[in-house]
């Protein structure tokens, strides 16, 4: 972990409370200059208080908020948002009605000259295809135009940090992925280091280098989303990235496990003792079909899914586990098809119910 | 403490925030524009006075009768013309629809006390219409039938004819947000256009159709001017006559305790139908009107149909005004004539402003500490609006009466000279009264505009350098300056046009325009009365011209502002 005091932005140890509970638990990570990250959860999981407090509109009852060094709230310090120098995009946008396009982006730089506001408006007008819409008012703009417009407002004043509150919600599919890509290639351009709210894993993931899980106030894991797919730190990341099932399994060795497929070796994310009975996780992508396999299973259920099915398998001993079969291979429900285990790494957790005895967070490289 | 219900954007309402004050202010401000319904209600429940058993004896069943006579005349009138007109002007297309779609609003601005002076011009024995039918065939009064002006059924007509357009804007509201398709649903099931108009379209607007109806007849209730002219006795006059003809306090206010029991069953009927008419939207999308068009028989049909009500509840009376005024103004504008008028137009001012004021309080404390309370006090300051004028009268004289005996005793007592009628005798009461009576109508738009800055506004303004008080001027004002504005002229109108309260509480010798017009028609001195009356006319019409604007903004299938 990254302890030196270049970060850009650098959470330590913040807990928030409100109205008696705690929304925010002990939450600690950073960011580097110029780097873009997501705080990923269920909605209510605390992650929009967190960005909150952080923009300075909520104080933390304990830990410490530093931006480029300065602590702007902790150790009995609280810098009001507007001194804080970030920036941010709502999720309702909050573009000003009675504003503007130009007026909307131009707010936050109002106090410099003429000329500055008009060279900084227009160069970010361009930077997002609307220099056409300068004297438009925000409701005659589509909703991807009023999302652009209300990030570049935010960018205008040349924020330290930029806050994005899940600012996508509000599109439909096809849209977010689009924006999100076109968005984090403006902020790269401009060098903005920048934090995203989302409970969308492939928004996140499309959006920034690090992702950090968040659940009932704790952050889970703090990592590349990479990591947070293969890697998962406990059973809620497991089964809140992607999908996937647990099978059970018996520790034989530090690189095998004993299950219903046989002995597996590879590489395995927690070692446990000898004869320990845990989970495995197995992603549809482990499992391939494959008519030479060793194993054969019962199609439960499928779901087409266009490029491919997904299968819902039964096995002998009656484990379900998911199977991704390309779209041509079409098999009826009840019929029977061999499947192979392509296991690059097995990601293990003692069976539920018993102790997590192994509560190793891998942590960024 | 804050609730943790409340959404994280709910702590950007922490502008302005100051420990409690917003929601101590909103408490106190509600509980002074309570005060005088309390005070009224407050004599259901003590003994009678030496009066009421007489009134209960000989009037009171009058007034009840009547009472019910014109609200029952007044549902079949006004709800006929309101749904009809509503039902064309939506979806039909025929020549001068979309003109007709605001003029048909135009008779809102006819007090229906100066229509009731107009006809009874046009209409009564000595009147034009009359002298022209015994003129042409040679009849004298009393050998042929005239419906009587001046009678209950006289009434009906002209309440029915100013104030339809509350049902024709509900209604019409309603018909505009059903969602066509289920129109279309039930023609794909086999009804015909009549038939799923009766079996699908009215029984889905019957919530605004019952809301608009009981504005109708809050108004029906409430007016004093109408049928006091037209000898037509109700709780109104009856509590009048008990004020100033019988001196007695303690009758006025238990008949208008009465009174308020009506009033409260329609202010249920009320609510109860808006809060119905949320289930009815299927649908957010919504898709144009039909929009079908009319052959030419149907259409000239339609377009007289929604250009009668215009005729008689605008065109005629005002012409008739004009007419009279022209004959008359010359002996008519005068120095008494700019006083009035500047008297009229103070109070309306002074009294937009105060109820701008404490509406902002309110808004403010609602958005600022939400909670329970305070959304209670402010849904019960607006009550005021269904309570009719007299009734406020009488409740805003007890307590300011009673506290001007008190000051006057003591500074009699210590002072050794009185101070006089410090609240109750002065322009205060008047302007108090008018606040109880229109905080309504301020506060729903001050709210509706707070409702348009969003709390992330807040929050971006401050992310972006602003302070609280750099946010409040450079987003909250500008935003709001619209509906402050509208606020401000609504109630300038209303006041303008309101008699009763006026004429009970008016300081003496301090007349305004409309309680000059009400004196001049009791003394049967119609034609002098039009110059006031087209005054206030006039006056009436401006709020009329910007719900028109205001409904055709939101017309759905457009984009929402």
């Amino acid at each position: 972990m990254n302890t030196k005091s270049q970060n850009h932005l650098e959470i330590s140890g913040v807990s928030v409370e409100l109205g008696g509970f705690r929304v925010v638990d002990n939450v600690s990570f950073s960011l580097e200059d110029g780097e873009i990250g997501s705080l990923l959860g269920p909605s209510g999981c605390g992650k929009t208080t967190l960005l909150r407090t952080i923009a300075g509109f909520e104080q933390p009852s304990q830990g410490r908020i530093q931006i480029r060094g300065q602590t702007v709230s902790g150790a009995g310090q609280h810098l009001a948002p507007e001194r804080r120098r970030i920036g941010m995009v709502f999720q309702d946008l909050a573009l000003f009605p009675h504003l503007t396009v130009f007026g909307n982006v131009g707010f936050g730089i109002r106090q410099r000259g003429q000329d500055a506001i008009r060279r900084r408006v227009f160069k970010l007008l361009e930077l997002v295809g609307l220099e056409r819409y300068a004297d438009m008012y925000p409701h005659e703009l589509s909703g991807g135009q009023q999302q652009r417009v209300a990030l570049i407002r935010a960018i205008a004043p040349g924020p330290d940090l930029l806050l994005l509150d899940e600012p996508f919600s509000g599109q439909d599919l096809e849209l977010r992925e689009q924006l999100a890509r076109e968005i984090r290639e403006v902020l790269r351009q401009d060098g903005v280091t920048a934090l995203l709210v989302t409970h969308d894993q492939l928004e996140a993931f499309a959006f920034s280098d690090l992702v950090g899980v968040i659940n009932s106030g704790r952050l889970h894991q703090w990592d590349f989303g990479y990591n947070l797919y293969h890697w998962p730190a406990n059973r809620f990341i497991a089964e809140f990235i992607g999908r996937g099932v647990f099978i059970q399994a018996r520790v034989l060795d530090e690189n095998q496990l004993d299950t219903t497929f046989g002995v597996l070796a590879g590489e395995m994310s927690v070692s446990y003792p000898n004869g320990t009975e845990v989970d495995l996780l197995l992603r549809p992508d482990d499992i391939h079909y494959d008519p030479r396999g060793h194993i054969t299973a019962r199609v439960e259920s499928s779901a087409f899914r266009g490029a491919d099915h997904l299968y819902t398998l039964v096995l002998n001993d009656g484990s379900r586990v998911m199977c991704q079969v390309p779209s041509h291979h079409a098999h009826q429900p009840g019929g029977e098809i061999r499947i192979r285990l392509d296991l690059q790494h097995m990601v293990v957790f003692p069976r539920a119910g018993l102790p997590d005895l192994g509560a190793h967070v891998r942590g960024r490289h | 403490m804050r609730s943790v219900a409340l959404p994280a954007g709910g702590n950007a309402l922490g502008l302005l925030r100051l420990p409690g004050g917003w929601a101590i202010a909103g408490a106190l401000t509600s509980l002074i524009i309570l005060m005088p319904i309390g005070a009224v209600c407050v004599y259901l429940f003590t003994p009678a006075s030496e009066n009421w058993p007489h009134l209960v004896d000989t009037v009171l069943p009058e007034y009840v009768r009547n009472s019910l006579w014109l609200m029952v005349g007044v549902t079949l009138g006004a709800g006929s013309i309101g749904i009809t007109t509503a039902w064309l002007t939506s979806m039909y297309r025929f020549p001068g629809r979309n003109l007709l779609t605001w003029l048909l609003l135009l008779p809102l601005a006819m007090p229906a006390y100066i229509i009731a002076y107009t006809y009874t011009g046009m209409l009564d024995v000595s009147g034009p219409f009359q002298g022209w039918i015994r003129g042409s065939f040679g009849l004298s009064y009393g050998e042929y039938w005239f419906p009587e002006v001046r009678s209950i059924g006289g009434a009906i007509v002209m309440f029915s004819l100013v104030l339809y357009p509350y049902v024709y804007l509900l209604t019409r509201a309603a018909f505009i947000g059903q969602s066509v398709c289920v129109l279309e649903v039930s023609r794909t099931l086999g009804c015909s256009p009549w038939k799923s108009f009766s079996k699908v379209a009215v029984p889905l607007a019957r919530p605004a159709i019952v809301a608009g109806l009981s504005l109708a007849l809050m108004e029906t209730l409430a007016d004093f001017g109408t049928v006091q002219y037209f000898g037509v006795s109700t709780f109104t006059t009856g509590i009048y006559r008990t004020w100033f003809g019988m001196f007695d306090a303690v009758a006025a206010a238990q008949l208008s305790a009465f009174l308020l029991i009506f009033v409260f069953a329609l202010i249920l009927l009320e609510r109860w139908s808006r809060r119905r008419a949320h289930f009815h939207h299927t649908t957010n999308r919504y898709q144009r009107l039909p929009d079908i068009r009319l052959s030419r028989g149907w259409a000239a049909l339609a377009f007289i149909a929604c250009l009668l009500p215009f005729l008689f509840g605008f065109v005629i009376p005002t012409i008739q005004l004009i007419i009279w005024a022209l004959e008359t103004y010359e002996t008519m504008i005068d120095r008494r004539f700019v006083t009035l008028a500047w008297h009229s137009f103070s109070l309306a001012a002074g009294a937009a402003v105060v109820a701008r004021v404490a509406a902002l309080i309110l808004g403010y404390g609602n958005r600022i500490h939400p909670s329970r309370a305070m959304r209670f006090f402010s849904r019960l300051s607006s009550m005021g609006y269904a309570i009719p004028g007299t009734v406020i009268a009488v409740g805003v004289l007890i307590p300011f009466g009673a506290l001007d005996n008190a000051l006057n005793r003591w500074t009699r007592e210590y002072f050794d000279m009185g101070v006089g009628l410090m609240f109750s005798g002065t322009v205060f009461v008047l302007l108090f009264a008018y606040t109880v009576r229109f905080l309504a109508v301020s506060l729903q738009t001050v709210e509706a505009g707070l409702e348009k800055v969003k709390p992330a506004m807040d929050d971006a303004a401050r992310s972006m350098g602003s302070n609280r008080a750099s946010v409040l001027r450079e987003i909250h004002l500008p935003i709001l300056k619209g509906s402050l504005l509208t606020a401000i002229v609504i109630v300038f109108v209303d006041v303008m046009k309101e008699l009763p309260a006026t004429l009970i509480l008016r300081p003496f010798d301090f007349n305004t325009l409309a309680v000059r017009a009400y004196e001049l028609a009791s003394d049967e001195r119609l034609a002098d009365s039009s110059t006031a009356a087209l005054a206030i006319v006039a006056v009436g019409i401006i709020p009329v011209i910007l719900l028109s604007g205001a409904i055709s903004r939101s017309r759905a299938g457009t984009r929402p502002i």
